[in-house]
Formats: C-alpha cells, sequence, structure tokens
C-alpha cells in the first residue's frame, strides 16, 4: 500500500490549480503536497484555524501551530489564524475550492463513507460533513479494495454514510472516477492495470469515458 | 471576588469542579487544551464527568489524559480516531459517545454562549449524526435542529489574559477556545501569560473577560506532542490487548 499511497497523491495533485483554496483531509490527502508542482501558488486551508499553510518546519516547530493532524505546520504571506466557527463558516459557504479526503468507501451515487466501522474503528465524522457539503469539488482518495480484496467502490456503501451525493471524484491506485448526475464514470486506468483488473474489482455499476486514457 | 482581579489558583479550581458536571474544554488533538487545568481535574478525583469538545485527545495529550481514567460518563465531540481507548471505551459501552460534525458542534456550543435557542441545518440530514434531533420543514426544505450548548464548567487555554479577563489566543491554538469561555457557567482561563488591565490592545482582545471567572497562570505544556513521539509504535497504534 506504500506505494500506491504515493500513485494516489501523485494523480491528486494534478486536481491543484493554481490559485485554489484547497482543503486535505488526514491520511493520503496529507502526503498530496508532496508531489505538487514549485510553480503552483495555493492556500491550504486546515480547519483547525489556518488559512495559508506553508511547509513542515524541519527546526523550531512549534505545539501551537500544528495542522489538523496535529503536526507541525507553518504560516505562509498573507495568511491567517481564525476560530473554529470561522473555519467552518467558510467550509460551509463554499469558500473551498476543492477538498479532498480520505474515504473507506464511496457509492456510484457518491455517496461518501468515512467515519466510522462501527465495532471496529471508530474515528468520528471530524469535519468530513461540512467539508462535504460546502467544498465546490470534494475528491475522494482510497486503495481500490480493502486488504481482504473487498471492493470499496459500490452500488451502496454498507457502512454509514458521512454525506450523500457529495463525491464528484475518485482517485484510486487503479483508476479514476468521476461522478455526474450520480452517474459513475471510468475516466483513466493507472498503469500497471487493465480494464479487467478494475472490472473485477468494482462492486459499483460504471460506465467507460469515450475519452478514457491511460494515465501517464 | 473582586471583579477586576480574578487571578487565582489551582486550588480554587479544584474546588470548582464536581461529580456529574457537564465539562466543556478548548482544545483540537490537545492544541489549545490547557495542561495545568487537566492535572487538576485529574486529580481532584471527580467522577461521572459528562464531557463536550472537539475531540478525544490523544491518550497521553489534552482530555485524552482524563478519558483514559473512565471517570467521564459521556462525550460529545466530532473525532476520537487519535484516541484509542475512547473508541474502545465507546465499544465496551464504557463511554457514551455522541458524534457531531465539528463546525456544527462548536456553533451550538457558539449558541449557548450568545443566548440563542439553537438554529436549523442540513448537514447530516439522513445521516446517523441526525440522532433524535428535530426535523423543521420550513417552505420545501426539511431541516435539523440543533440545540445550544451550555456547560457547569469551561476550561481554556489563552496565550495571554489581563486580571479581568480579557483574552487573545496563540495561532491554531484559539480553535474552539473563544466559544467554549462563552458557554459555562463558570469559566475558568489557563494563561501562559497574565498581564495589567490595559496591556492588552482592546482590538485585539478575542473574548471580553466579562465571560471569565477564573484565571490561573500556566507552566505550559506538560505532554509530548505525537511528532516528539520517539517510538513510532505510540502513535496511532491501539493499545495492546
Amino acid at each position: 500500500m506504500g506505494d500506491a499511497r504515493q500513485t494516489i497523491a501523485q494523480r491528486a495533485a494534478r486536481e491543484i490549480k493554481d490559485g485554489m483554496i484547497v482543503n486535505l483531509g488526514i491520511g493520503i490527502p496529507s502526503i498530496v503536497p508532496d508531489f505538487l508542482d514549485a510553480s503552483i501558488i495555493v492556500f491550504f486551508m486546515a480547519e483547525n484555524g489556518i488559512l495559508g499553510m506553508g511547509p513542515s518546519p524541519t527546526v523550531n516547530a512549534d505545539g501551537n501551530l500544528s495542522n489538523a493532524a496535529g503536526y507541525p505546520t507553518s504560516i505562509l504571506p498573507g495568511g491567517s489564524y481564525f476560530d473554529s466557527a470561522t473555519a467552518f463558516g467558510m467550509i460551509r459557504r463554499g469558500c473551498i475550492d476543492v477538498s479532498i479526503l480520505g474515504a473507506l468507501q464511496v457509492s456510484e451515487h457518491g455517496d461518501l463513507a468515512n467515519w466510522i466501522v462501527p465495532g471496529k474503528r471508530v474515528p468520528g465524522v471530524g469535519g468530513a460533513m461540512e467539508l462535504a457539503f460546502g467544498a465546490k469539488n470534494l475528491i475522494a482518495l482510497m486503495s481500490h479494495c480493502e486488504k481482504d480484496g473487498r471492493p470499496k467502490i459500490m452500488k451502496e456503501c454498507t457502512l454509514p454514510i458521512t454525506t450523500y451525493h457529495c463525491v464528484k471524484k475518485i482517485i484510486t491506485e487503479m483508476a479514476v472516477f468521476t461522478i455526474d448526475e450520480n452517474a459513475l464514470m471510468l475516466n483513466e486506468i493507472m498503469p500497471g492495470y487493465s480494464m479487467t483488473d478494475i472490472k473485477n474489482n468494482t462492486d459499483a455499476n460504471f460506465q467507460v469515458s469515450a475519452h478514457i486514457k491511460a494515465t501517464a | 471576588m473582586n471583579l477586576f482581579n480574578k487571578v487565582t489558583d489551582y486550588e480554587t479550581a479544584r474546588n470548582i469542579f464536581f461529580d456529574g458536571m457537564t465539562l466543556l474544554f478548548g482544545g483540537f488533538g490537545g492544541v489549545g487544551t490547557p495542561p495545568g487545568l487537566i492535572d487538576c481535574l485529574i486529580e481532584t478525583g471527580v467522577k461521572d464527568v459528562k464531557l463536550i469538545g472537539n475531540d478525544a485527545g490523544f491518550p497521553w495529550i489534552g482530555i485524552g489524559k482524563f478519558i483514559c481514567l473512565e471517570r467521564a460518563t459521556s462525550l460529545v465531540a466530532s473525532h476520537i480516531g487519535s484516541n484509542p481507548t475512547a473508541g474502545d471505551l465507546m465499544n465496551r459501552g464504557k463511554l457514551d459517545v455522541e458524534f457531531s460534525p465539528q463546525g456544527i458542534l462548536v456553533e451550538r456550543i457558539r449558541a449557548g454562549g450568545v443566548g440563542l435557542d439553537g438554529f436549523l441545518t442540513e448537514i447530516g440530514k439522513g445521516t446517523k449524526l441526525a440522532y433524535n434531533k428535530p426535523l423543521i420543514k420550513i417552505g420545501e426544505k426539511e431541516y435539523l435542529y440543533e440545540a445550544p450548548i451550555l456547560g457547569d464548567v469551561s476550561i481554556v487555554y489563552a496565550k495571554k489574559a489581563d486580571t479581568f479577563g480579557n483574552l487573545i489566543f496563540d495561532k491554531t491554538a484559539r480553535n474552539t477556545n473563544p466559544f467554549i469561555a462563552m458557554a459555562s457557567k463558570v469559566t475558568i482561563v489557563e494563561a501562559e501569560e497574565i498581564v495589567p488591565m490595559g496591556s492588552l490592545n482592546p482590538e485585539e482582545i478575542i473574548v471580553p473577560g466579562v465571560y471569565v471567572k477564573y484565571i490561573i497562570p500556566s507552566k505550559g505544556y506538560n505532554w509530548k506532542w505525537i511528532w516528539e513521539m520517539p517510538d513510532k509504535q505510540l502513535r496511532n497504534e491501539p493499545p495492546a490487548k
């Protein structure tokens, strides 16, 4: 999965364009900035109260200057600090251009499940519901299947839903799907995988784009 | 009590905490959670505490230290993933956890703190997090009603307080603290620095002192952050059974 995480993050980085306001979730999304082209200028927003996060400091880390996962960060010129109500105000209000979240399952209708595996993992919903509700573009990143091989892109999610009809794009190590008008569309096949792999490992119904491409 | 000098000590704070209280705590993953007041809370031996705050901290950071002692009966929070013990207690029926979307939770606390009777939102509608919240129909749309939150005691971490309790915060340690400070019968602030009235620029005060009852000097964080932990095993691995 180590390589798969890198592959997914690298592909997700291409969704971030110059001038965007971007929110990244914890997990795979947190390594997306490692793959951003240096020429791109964006403001990363973190829901713990910072807009304009800079690179992680290599020295003099400050416990009171952290990202939403609790790791040290820095602030860029023009950046700001604010309280949690303001943070979620800008999220709900639609000020975030793209929100990239980790997912446990996504349905073919764009339903997102990422907050609980009942009886097992209980991370909690955090800010995911509001990010999913307010972001102009919501991209879900995840491994294509569970460790035991069960598909995670499903007709209907079996895990509790975070938000219905919110995911616009799914990026896995095998493929890139878009979701428009509630229909799932395969747009890209990632290197090393075939259409057969994707069909065999996807529970959801999907259409294949006329412009499908193999990702370079 | 001198209205204009609310500075006191941990001994006073100890007497404010009581069994069964609803305790609102500031902080986000322990950043901005008052370390001295958490230790004070632990030392008092209070139990059956109803906790409300952003998250469950980490097992050795913030409110997480108290949660691991199994002296809280309930927790309203947005996230408990960084404290596997909290999830374990929840799954064993020892801690009643109500999850709330993060920004909705802080608005509920804010509503309590500013004397409003709650608000309507579509966020969470149709999900398990709607719990039994009333659905209100206005025109063609249905909304969840979110009730205000008020606590018995709030604990807050500030960068600076003057002796009236006017507060300013430090970077991302601000987070929920301004609203936690506003929403309880008694608010205790642990401040890194306590200054005379008139020392803070009135334009830069985040919380006016009218909401603050007591101010206690801080010795600063007394835990290691996750990124300071030498052993990766300690980071996000659940504790051994």
